[in-house]
């Protein structure tokens, strides 16, 4: 087994949110989603230290990590952008739009810029289907996205300035 | 418990609320086919997470099919097991599953033992009507067992033997749909794992996903060399099961057509590991009685309870897990490894075979036992002690192979000198069996009396956890055992916790211990044939001249000529050992 080498601060944010769900193994699901959103994704030696908490075996945390694609195992993008695939995204566009973002970037879904700047995933509906196709980055939702407006939406977080008019 | 009336392939019958169509229809003599379904009865062990579907049956009035292993049964229900829509549904479900399984039946090492081509038998598949893809994964090798993701058909049954029997949590399917595929965390290979080789996934996996290594090439190559001298020792539970391979009654004792099969194949000395299982009473019981001493004399710093180090999955198990106990259990070495190290020196020296020239093969039921031979402390300058260990089935192939007709054997002897073994070495087979020769030779040495009784009764079953109080005449001796690694956690936690009553403890890995062994003939679920097996362990015990280890007078002899006593420099050299921090 690998031997754990996170920080202390990261593992006394695990134990805590652990014992915020009660150390239970029933919580696994909220435990990960909690962490994950704190620490931006779930690499082996968190989900190691998630299984001690726990009282259950890795494999099984593991198992549930690569169950559901929410949960990622690579660290994310400054900015993550997700582009939608639901239906309506998809047959207005999506794909085209998704294919620019890749070109762009030079990353192929599920994975980040060298920088770190941007990440790229697909998700699946946000229920927003009249602003088809939608692109998030980070909380931002823009709506009605073509693929000439790709290279621009990038430039606003290439700069440093997020651009605050909305789509 | 309140009664429900149904009927099931056009019969009546009433059982208890809460039972499954499938056992109901067991109770009326009506076997409906079932794949990841298993349930080992009396072990509390099922496995039934309704995946394959094959079970599935018509329920008049239901709208679609009911899987028989996990829908319970409810009043008035009327069940056909064999309508055309139940057979063509389960006909197709297994076409499924088919196409995506590896079509090399004719070259698999499961071929003959596999549930899944039993059942398109069984159901009399003839083509595969779907074609896709293919689920494609590396193969793993490890010391002990081979993973063939390819075969596996996600049943489960491994799962729930790591997990929930075995409770060492290696195994767990990962990813979802298509790429679904059963693995330790990370998709690391198993030897980086923890997993404890007990092998308990490779007895239940229902098709070739999971094996053993096979060794019987090597052997053969060893056997054919004339600069070689090979000799082989077989396991006591080996010989409890080896005829079920030969399609013999389970249960039948075939020790002497073991012996004369071994010797047809060319091993020019057979002898018994029942021989190293005296001999590692001799010295675990020397151990045992040397810390109860000084712990009955009020001696604090004396670790108790000691702890039976036969097995080495257990072995592995607490290395990984309990790793602040490991000096707990006994330095005793296994008794496969005390006969390899005997058998390199004593025995080379004895016949004037070089050790490099000695080839030392096991017949083990076990494929942890390959494991443990691999461990770099047991060889002396890059020589193992024992060369090759095979499982019980991997010498029914050998047998196989080498036309010899297994059932019109004659009985014959084991060679002597580490042929000759007692009662005591031959229980070692089973769960109970160790603790059970460890107390017939720690008794008469301890009080200088002759036991009144030799059959601890107390001490045999098949429960996973049980305890007995022995009289030492006057000494009351508290002995607990556990078969299953999840029965031995429990164990283990109380002595963490400081609470256990024990003072001595055994413990196998496999449930019904070494019988029940992961390189046994497979027993796909039936429970009876570890019980027969274990009565065949008890009767050969019973039938022995000599009952207790410390009366085998090769062992008394081997101590004279080379150890000195037990626990001497040179046995703590060549039969004990020391365990690791895995964790």
């Amino acid at each position: 087994m690998t031997k754990i080498k996170l920080a202390e601060k990261t593992i006394e944010l695990i134990k805590s949110v652990c014992t915020q769900f009660g150390n239970k193994e029933s919580e696994l699901i909220n435990v990960l989603h909690q962490i994950q959103s704190k620490l931006g994704y779930l690499p082996a030696e968190v989900q190691e230290v998630i299984a001690a908490e726990l009282n259950m075996s890795v494999a099984k945390v593991y198992g549930v990590v690569t169950f559901y694609s929410f949960f990622t195992m690579l660290p994310q993008g400054e900015h993550p952008i997700s582009i939608c695939m639901g239906t309506a995204c998809y047959v207005r566009g999506g794909e085209k739009v998704l294919h620019e973002f890749k070109r762009h970037l030079g990353i192929e879904v599920g994975q980040t810029t060298a920088d770190g700047k941007f990440s790229l995933s697909c998700l699946r509906c946000v229920g927003a289907c009249g602003l088809a196709p939608v692109v998030l980055v980070g909380e931002k939702v823009y709506g009605r996205v073509s693929p000439q407006q790709v290279s621009k939406i990038i430039a606003e977080y290439q700069e440093g300035c997020v651009n605050v008019q909305t789509a | 418990m309140e009664k429900i009336t149904l009927n099931i392939d056009h019969k009546n019958i009433e059982v208890p609320r809460g039972t499954t169509i499938l056992e109901a229809a067991a109770q009326v003599g009506i076997d409906i086919p079932t794949l990841c379904h298993m349930k080992l009865h009396d072990m509390n062990i099922e496995n039934k997470p309704g995946g394959c579907r094959v079970c599935v049956v018509e329920v008049k009035g239901r709208r679609n099919l009911a899987p028989a292993c996990c829908t319970e049964v409810a009043p008035g229900m009327e069940i056909s097991t064999h309508s055309m829509r139940a057979v063509n549904a389960r006909r197709t479900i297994l076409e499924l599953i088919l196409s995506d399984h590896p079509a090399d039946c004719l070259v698999c090492a499961k071929s003959g033992n596999c549930e899944l081509q039993d059942m398109a038998h069984q159901m009399g598949i003839r083509e595969i009507h779907y074609q896709g893809a293919q689920t494609h994964y590396r193969e793993d090798t490890s010391p002990a067992i081979i993973r063939e993701m390819d075969k596996c058909i996600r049943c489960k049954r491994c799962e729930t033997m790591c997990n929930e029997v075995q409770t060492v949590g290696v195994l767990s399917t990962i990813n979802r749909g298509f790429e679904a595929v059963v693995s330790p965390a990370f998709e690391m290979n198993l030897d980086h794992s923890v997993c404890t080789y007990c092998g308990q996934c490779v007895a239940v996996c229902p098709t070739g996903a999971l094996t053993e290594v096979d060794e019987t090439g090597a052997v053969i190559r060893a056997l054919s060399d004339p600069s070689k001298t090979v000799i082989v020792q077989t396991a006591p539970a080996v010989r409890a099961a080896l005829g079920e391979e030969f399609e013999l009654e389970a249960g039948t004792l075939v020790t002497g057509k073991m012996v004369s099969a071994l010797r047809r194949l060319g091993f020019d000395y057979v002898f018994d590991t029942d021989f190293a299982a005296d001999l590692t009473i001799m010295e675990e019981g020397t151990e045992l009685l040397s810390r109860l001493g000084k712990y009955l004399a009020g001696d604090k710093e004396v670790k108790m309870p000691i702890l039976t180090s036969c097995c080495p999955a257990w072995v592995k198990f607490f290395e990984h897990q309990f790793p602040e106990l490991k000096d707990i259990p006994s330095t005793a070495r296994s008794p496969q490894q005390m006969f390899g190290a005997i058998a390199k020196t004593y025995f080379a020296d004895k016949i004037g075979v070089k050790r490099e020239d000695l080839v030392v093969v096991s017949i083990m039921p076990c494929v942890a036992k390959k494991y443990e031979s691999s461990r770099d402390e047991f060889a002396a300058n890059g020589n193992p002690d024992v060369d090759y260990a095979l499982t019980t089935r991997e010498l029914a192939s050998l047998i196989n192979l080498s036309n010899i007709d297994f059932k019109s054997l004659p009985e014959e002897d084991f060679d002597q000198p580490l042929g000759e073994s007692t009662g005591a070495g031959v229980i070692f087979g089973t769960t109970g069996g160790v603790i059970e020769a460890a107390v017939r030779t720690a008794y008469e040495i301890q009080t200088g009396k002759t036991l009144p009784r030799l059959d601890f009764h107390e001490l045999r079953g098949m429960e996973g956890l049980r305890k007995a109080t022995i009289d030492f005449d006057g000494t009351p001796i508290n002995i607990g055992i556990a078969h299953g690694l999840g029965n031995a956690r429990k164990l283990l936690e109380e002595i963490k916790a400081g609470k256990s009553e024990f003072h001595a403890i055994e413990i196998m890995s496999c449930p019904g211990g070494c019988i029940g062994g992961g390189g046994q003939p497979y027993h796909h679920g039936d429970v009876e044939i570890l019980k027969k097996r274990q009565k065949a362990i008890y009767s050969e015990d019973k039938n022995k001249t000599l009952r207790k280890s410390h009366e085998n007078p090769h062992i008394k002899k081997l101590y004279e000529e080379f150890l000195g006593a037990p626990m001497s420099e040179k046995a703590h050299h060549l039969l004990h050992t020391g365990y690791f921090d895995r964790s």
